[in-house]
Formats: C-alpha cells, structure tokens, sequence
C-alpha cells in the first residue's frame, strides 16, 4: 500500500493536468437557482436563500416535534442555504480532493444509487481498511439532530468534520485541506460566490457547504406518502397489510420508526448482533460516557430512517443483515435472543416477543418498498474543480465496466 | 424481579441515608397544618385556554359537523373495513350486534364508528387472538363508541397522531397490550369505558396534549390509566380497581416528546390495586410493584385531588424519579425528577399494609410506623400537600404547603375550538403542490424525468385546466420520455392551483 501511494499521486496529479487542460474554470459556474423543491427565496439586503417547500409543512404535530401519523407535520430541518453555497457543496460532496490523498469522496461511502450508502458491512476508507461502522443514508438528513451511529455530533457541521478526519475515514487534516483548497484557483473563485461576506477561504465554510447540499437530499414524494396525503390506491393491497402490521402494536415499528420520517431520532438498545468476530459495541455508552448510568446507554444506537431503506443492505450499524427480511426476523425473535452472554443490556421497551408470522414479515417489508423516492437524486458532477475523477476512480471504473 | 429488588435496595439505602440526615432534626409531633379546603384559593393550572371565562366548557373534542354525511350500516356477517373505505369525511359507520373479525384501519378524517347495542348485544370485535390490533386510526375528529373489542394481540383503540377524537362506551375485554392508546394526538375524550385484562394500560394517553380521561372502569389490568409524555391531561372519576398500579403519571425516557406536565387526576376511586403484576417482560410497567394505587414518576405539575385511594397494600401514591425506577433508560434530554407535585384532600383507607421492604426501610430512616398512605423516592423540587398530618407518609416531610386547596376553576383542559382541520391554504397549494411534488421530475428548462417546464407551458399556455386534466390520468405521450404517474390523489381543485403555477414559472 504504502509503495503504491506515491504512484496513486502521481497518477492523480496527471489527471488533475489533464483535466484543467481539458476544463477550464469557467467551465465551473455555481447554481444560481434552488434545487428542485426548494423555493427561492429573498429578504430584504441579503443574497436569496432556498427554502424547503412540501406538504407535510402543512399538517400539525403534537409539540411541533414532527411525528405520528400519516398526516403530520415535519419536524424542525435546516435550510436557508444559497443556491451557490449547495451547489459548492454538490461539487465538495464528489471530490476525492476532500481526502488525505485524492483516493475517496464523501460520495465513495454515500453513493447516490445505494440510497446515498454503499453496499458494504462497513465502509472502506483511505487505509483500504473497514472502519467502525456502517455508512448511513442521507436522504431526510436535513430534519435531523443527532448524527453517528452513536449520536455523538449535534450538528451537519459537526458531522462531517469526523469522516473528514478521522484517519480510517477520509484521513485528511484541517490544516491540509484548506492548503488544498486554496491552491485550487477554481475552488477559490467557488468559495468566494457562495460566500462573499467572507474574506478568505476557510475550512468552516467547507462544513457548511457540505451541510448545504446535504440539506438538499429530501426524499419525501414516495407511493406512501400519497397514500398518506389520502389518496389511498397509491399502496397495493399488500403493501396496506404491512403497513397495517408495520404500525400495529404488536411488531410496533412505527414506534421508533415513526412516521413522517420513519425515525423518532432517539437512541434505542435493541441487542442486535455483530457480524461473526467483531467484538460487541458500546454504541452510545461511549457518547454519553460522562452521564451517570450511562450503562443504560451501552448498546444504544440512533434509530435510523427507513426511507429508501431497500436501497442501503446491509444493515444495522455494522452491517450484520443482508436482507430487510433478516432484519424484521431479528425483531420478531424475541428480546435479547441475540445478546452476548456476557453482556447485561437494559433493552428498549418495545423489544419484545411479537412472534410475527413468515407472512406477515414479509408483508412488512412489502411495505417498506413503498417508501422508495429518489426523485430528488441531485446531478453527480461531470467533472470536478480537482480534477480528479467524481466520487473516486474505483467508482469510475465500476461505471466503465458496466 | 429478585435483581430489581436488589437495584431498588441500593438506590433507597442511597436515599435513605441522604433522608435520614434531612429529616433528623424534624419534631415529628410537632402541630399538624389543617387546612380548611371549603374555602381558599383555587389551583390555576398551567394551560390558559382563554383569559375571559365564558360559558362553562361542553366536552366535545371532535368539530361539529355542519353537513350531514352518509350512514354506512354494517350488518353482522359484513365488513366494517368495507364500509370505511366508501366513507367519506363526515360519514358514520353504524354497527349492528354481531362479532367481527377484523383490524379496522381509518386513515381519513371525522369518521364515527359507533355500534348499535341492542337489549344488551353489542357489536363485537374479536380478533381470535390472531389479529393484532382492532381499530387503527391516524384521522382527525374520529369517534369510536358502543363497540365490544376482545382478543386482539396489539391494542383494542389505537390512535396515531389523531387529533379531536373521542372514544367512549366500549366495552374492552382481554385484549392484548393497551386497551384504549391515543397517541400524539391533540384535544380528546376517553370516557365511559369498562376495560380489563389488559398486559399493560388498560388506557394509555402517550405523547398527547389537551386530554379528559372520565368515567371509567378498568381494572384486573397490569395499569388502569397511565397520561405518559403528556400535557394537560385530567383524569377524573374513573373507577380503577384489581390492577397492578391504579393511576400513573409517567415520564418515559428515551420517547422523543420528553415531558409530562400539568395532570390532574382527580375524583376518582382507586381501589384495591393488588394484581399480580402480569406485563411482558422489559416493559416499563413490569417494574410496578403490585399494590400501587397512584405511581408518579418523573412527571411534573400533577395534582392529585380527592380520590378515595384504598386497600392498595403497597402504598395510596407513590412519588419516585427514574433513578430510583426499575426498568428505565436514562435519556439526557428528559429531567427525571417529578417536580411540583401537589397532593390536595384524598380520602386515604388502608393503604400499605403489605408494603415493600423498600418502602420499610425508608420509614425506618424517618422514625415512622404504621402503613404509608404517600411514599416518595429520589429528587422532588417544589412539591406541596395538604392536611398532610392525616397519613402515614414517607419523604414530604419537608414539602411545602400548597397555596390552593381544590382545582374547581378548571372544568377541562379540552379545547374550546378543535384543532383546526390539515387543509394547505388554497392561496398556497399551487405552489406547494408544484415544489414538493412536480419538482421531482420536471425543471424549468432542463431534461430531468419528464419534460422541461418550458415545453409544458408553450402547449398550456392559456389552458391550466388541460394541465389539471391530463394529471390526473396521464397516457403516454412521449416516447423518449416515461410514462407520467397519476395525480389523482390531489382534488380537482388543487390540480388545477398547481397548473397554474406551473404556467406562470419564469424559472
């Protein structure tokens, strides 16, 4: 590995030539308009922002906390971004630039056919090396609070300083970045359009484009929400039943996988295995370490969307299930059948013995289908600001293949 | 249960020795404070419906129907699930004696189910222990009333993020985990039910606001009525016998709606609460010990007010945070403490008498005797009582006097106005329409799933109505482009608002 990095540099400093040969910078122009479903909007003395514009905005919920049933209203999401500011974000997301060495993207774990994850138990970072966990979806991060497996970033910002430089993940500093960054006169002229109150170009604004284009990722137009917005031949006969049997009191997966978004956003200790030979995670005992009994917590991980859900195997956070199937079969097992012996976990309430027929499951996930929408899917990027190829050459060559 | 006792050993004897040092110096003979509740101040609770009292409250939650809908009567032999899907808003659902076996699901708004009883048969729902729940509704102003439920897996009423219902005069028999389930709905009634061998609530408000829980009879079930994450809820006259615990006020850690506050449980009979606890294991209830009439933790603001508490041979009321809980997650955003509790005039009977060991030994900590009638564990701020010298209590020694005596100036905490209706303003629907939905495949001038605004609009130009036509049953009009999914979810008129913002686009 070590002897092939100089060559993988080189290789990557050839392409980047080329490509600025082939594409100059104003072949780079940012968006000037909002991604679809965002209205642009403008206030007084102030660049114009893009705001979120659906029909769940329009329903209420108990406290305003965006959960319940099938007409509710959304919980609180960011936004308010420029058109330039995601568009700089859309461009940062696909550049293998972001990395330590020019290997990977954010967009190599976030893949947008795998409903913004990939197809692996855990992901692959610089090293070539798994990391700690599973790469989660995207879509609806915007409605978010909590962010990690473990919940241990409060914010987009937060969030995407971890893969950033986490040495397994995409292994770059702060301090490299933003030299790369500002070498890159292509990036520059970018960072100054989206950001023109600013003076220079800093890395904080790299946190905050990313959070922009993320912000952007809404998949909220899927069959079961015209179901939910009453027009109910949008779900099959069986897709009903599951629903039916998805939010009924014995399986009870609506809730924590609450509707409209199919999360609660709230940590839940369900004792799902690890994969053979890992050892058992701690999951949200770590983050919440300094909390008195935060043993409680041992075992606890964020409860994640089920949108686009069949779209992003395997599952749980170490990729342990391959199949949705697998998945609503752990529940249905009953509490605590797959906790390691040694271990004493204080198992989430709704854990319990639903005992649900093969049929039934199946319906279930039958259902979860119906949440597909990928309507939204932004435009991968032609070519990049680094040069370098969009999402990473591995991916590239996957699509060479195809 | 013999580890939960040792956990609940640990954190009293923790308590203990903190309340022992607090409570050394107190004269335990010292005056009672008799307060005279005839007259006094009366407790204003924490929701201000409106500031001018006007007429007295009528307790409807659900809005008054101006049109008439269609009655759908249902015989027995047919389905009721039919006759749900032909309704429409504003339609009842009329039941005749007969035993159905189905889940009734209602995912559409003022929708009344109501049996016909007839010389004492009912309508009944019987799920042959097959079916999980009975009757499932997500709609608001939903009523479900005169209907027998039995032998069901999951819950006999359950209701997700309804709001403006009422549930009344159903008969609940053995069924599954909760009997009766609002939850995350706003503004409703759950009165004159009798309900029993329920594994968890018989009734159960969770992550609700604005709730009247009157008139009803549960008992031989895990918990009578529990308000969990919830506000505004008054529990009054309701008679709670046989269960595990009689009335609790909850808050769950680890639920994203982290309060509980403002709970009134009042007039009501809370009686002999000495079932064998029987719920599933893991569950939050599972750690009640039997023999709780009133079972307080965590929750905040609640009054407890002339209920006749007796024969409950744990204790009449039992005030602990979640440290002191068996069975509870912690969760850093909820604030475990039940906090401003206020215990006014209850008629306490009997209360006790086979008490925990727990509970002994925190007596013992206070030099007290006899049976406790009020037990306290772990941290409560601000709490207050009355007449206090009337029971055998243990920890509110140091409570403060409440500065009320009743809460008469509270009739309801049900809304004057229900919630209002889920409509998007028409002046807003165009666009709306147009943003979240047809912005998915179409932009103003670029190729994405269907063909560029711009296009649409030369051939539309002056006809949004075709536009509102076609969308609602699309052909196949170009073969380079896929087939275009039907609208026909959105109304007529809402089409048409979305036509017409699209041909006005300019980008």
């Amino acid at each position: 590995m070590m002897k092939l990095l100089p060559l993988i540099l080189l290789l990557s400093l050839m392409s980047f030539i080329t490509m600025t040969l082939a594409y100059g910078q104003d072949d780079f122009a940012l968006a000037e308009d909002c991604p679809p479903s965002f209205e642009f909007v403008t206030v007084e003395g102030k660049a114009g922002v893009c705001r979120l514009v659906n029909l769940y905005q329009f329903y209420d919920s108990v406290q305003g906390r965006g959960l319940g049933g099938t007409q509710t209203s959304l919980p609180e999401h960011r936004d308010g971004f420029t058109p330039a500011q995601i568009d700089l974000g859309r461009y940062l997301f696909f550049d293998p630039l972001l990395s330590k060495d020019g290997s990977i993207s954010c967009a190599s774990c976030h893949q947008p056919d795998k409903g913004f994850s990939d197809d692996l138990d855990r992901s692959i970072g610089v090293t070539g090396e798994k990391v700690g966990r599973s790469a989660p979806t995207l879509w609806n991060v915007a409605f978010l609070d909590k962010f990690f497996w473990d919940v241990r970033a409060k914010s987009l910002e937060e969030q995407a300083q971890g893969p950033l430089f986490d040495p397994l993940e995409m292994g770059n500093t702060p301090e490299q970045l933003l030299a790369t960054l500002r070498a890159n006169t292509v990036y520059l002229k970018m960072f100054a359009q989206a950001f023109p109150d600013e003076k220079e170009l800093a890395v904080e604004q790299v946190y905050i484009a990313l959070t922009a284009f993320q912000a952007s990722l809404i998949s909220l137009n899927s069959r079961y929400d015209r179901y939910a917005h009453g027009y109910h031949q949008a779900l099959s006969e069986n897709e009903i039943k599951g629903l039916n049997i998805f939010r009924s009191f014995v399986a009870r997966c609506a809730e924590c996988h609450q509707p409209p978004l199919f999360t609660n956003n709230q940590i839940a200790v369900i004792g799902t295995p690890e994969p053979e030979g890992r050892d058992f995670d701690i999951g949200a005992q770590k983050t919440y370490a300094a909390v008195e009994n935060s043993q409680k917590l041992r075992g606890g991980f964020k409860v994640p969307t089920l949108r686009n859900i069949t779209k992003t195997a395997p599952y749980m956070h170490s990729g342990k299930f391959d199949k949705l199937f697998d998945v609503v079969e752990f529940y249905s097992k009953g509490r605590g059948h797959a906790v390691p012996k040694d271990e004493k976990l204080q198992l989430h309430w709704h854990i319990w013995e639903p005992e649900l027929t093969d049929e039934e499951m199946q319906l279930i996930v039958d259902f979860l289908g119906s949440l597909n929408d990928e309507s939204l899917t932004p435009e991968i990027p032609a070519h990049l600001p680094s040069g370098l190829p969009v999402v990473d050459e591995k991916y590239q060559l996957r699509l060479s293949s195809e | 249960m013999g580890k939960k006792m040792n956990k609940i050993i640990i954190a009293v004897a923790v308590v203990g020795a903190f309340a022992g040092g607090l409570y050394f110096g107190n004269n335990q003979n010292s005056t009672p404070v008799i307060t005279n509740s005839d007259s006094g101040a009366s407790y204003g609770g924490g929701f201000n419906k409106n500031a001018q009292v006007t007429a007295p409250t009528k307790k409807s939650a659900v809005a008054k129907r101006t049109v008439a809908g269609k009655t759908h009567v249902v015989n027995d032999g047919e389905s009721i699930m039919a006759a749900v899907q032909l309704a429409t808003p504003g339609d009842t659902i009329q039941i005749m004696p007969g035993t159905y076996h189905e889940t009734v699901y209602i995912d559409k708004d003022d929708i009344r189910i109501v049996g016909v009883i007839k010389e004492g048969k009912y309508a009944t729902l019987d799920g042959q222990r097959k079916l999980n729940d009975a009757i499932l509704y997500s709609g608001n102003n939903i009523v479900i009333e005169n209907m027998r439920i039995t032998q069901y897996k999951g819950n006999g009423i359950m209701g997700q993020a309804g709001n403006n219902f009422e549930i009344r005069n159903n008969i609940i028999v053995d069924t599954g985990v909760y009997g009766i389930f609002p939850q995350l709905g706003q503004n409703g009634i759950v009165e004159y039910n009798v309900i029993s061998g329920i594994e968890d609530a018989a009734i159960y408000v969770g992550m609700s606001d604005n709730i009247h829980v009157a008139h009803n009879d549960v008992f031989d079930s895990v918990a009578g009525i529990e308000i969990e994450n919830s506000r505004h809820a008054i529990v009054e006259n309701n008679y709670v016998h046989n269960n595990t615990g009689g009335i609790l006020a909850f808050i769950t850690p680890g639920l994203p709606i982290k309060t509980t506050f403002d709970v009134i449980i009042r007039n009501n009979f809370v009686d002999n609460n000495n079932h064998k606890n029987f719920a599933a294991p893991g569950s939050t209830v599972s750690g009640i010990p039997a023999g709780t009439g009133i079972l307080i933790m965590a929750a905040d603001e609640v009054v407890v007010e002339n209920n006749i508490i007796s024969n409950n041979k744990v204790t009449g009321i039992l005030i602990t945070d979640h440290e002191n809980a068996p069975n509870t997650t912690i969760d850093p955003e909820s604030d475990p403490a039940p906090d401003k509790v206020m215990i006014l005039n209850n008629i306490m009977l009997n209360n006790g008498y086979d008490t925990i060991d727990e509970a002994k030994a925190l007596m013992l900590t206070e030099f007290k005797q006899g049976n406790p009638d009020i037990l306290r564990v772990g941290v409560s701020r601000d709490s207050c009582i009355i007449n206090r010298h009337r029971y055998v209590t243990v920890g509110i020694d140091n409570w403060k006097e409440c500065a009320f005596t009743n809460t008469d100036a509270i009739d309801s905490y049900i809304l004057d106005e229900p919630v209002a209706p889920r409509e998007i303003d028409p002046s807003e629907r165009g666009k709306v329409v147009y943003m979240g939905i047809c912005a998915g495949c179409h932009t103003y001038t670029g190729r994405m799933i269907g063909p560029p605004v711009q296009i649409i609009q030369a051939l539309y130009m002056d006809n949004p109505q075709g536009i509102a036509d076609y969308i609602a049953a699309p052909t196949k009009k170009r073969e380079d482009y896929p087939e275009m999914p039907p609208q026909n979810y959105l109304d007529a008129e809402t089409r048409l608002a979305a036509a017409k913002y699209m041909l006005g686009r300019k980008n």
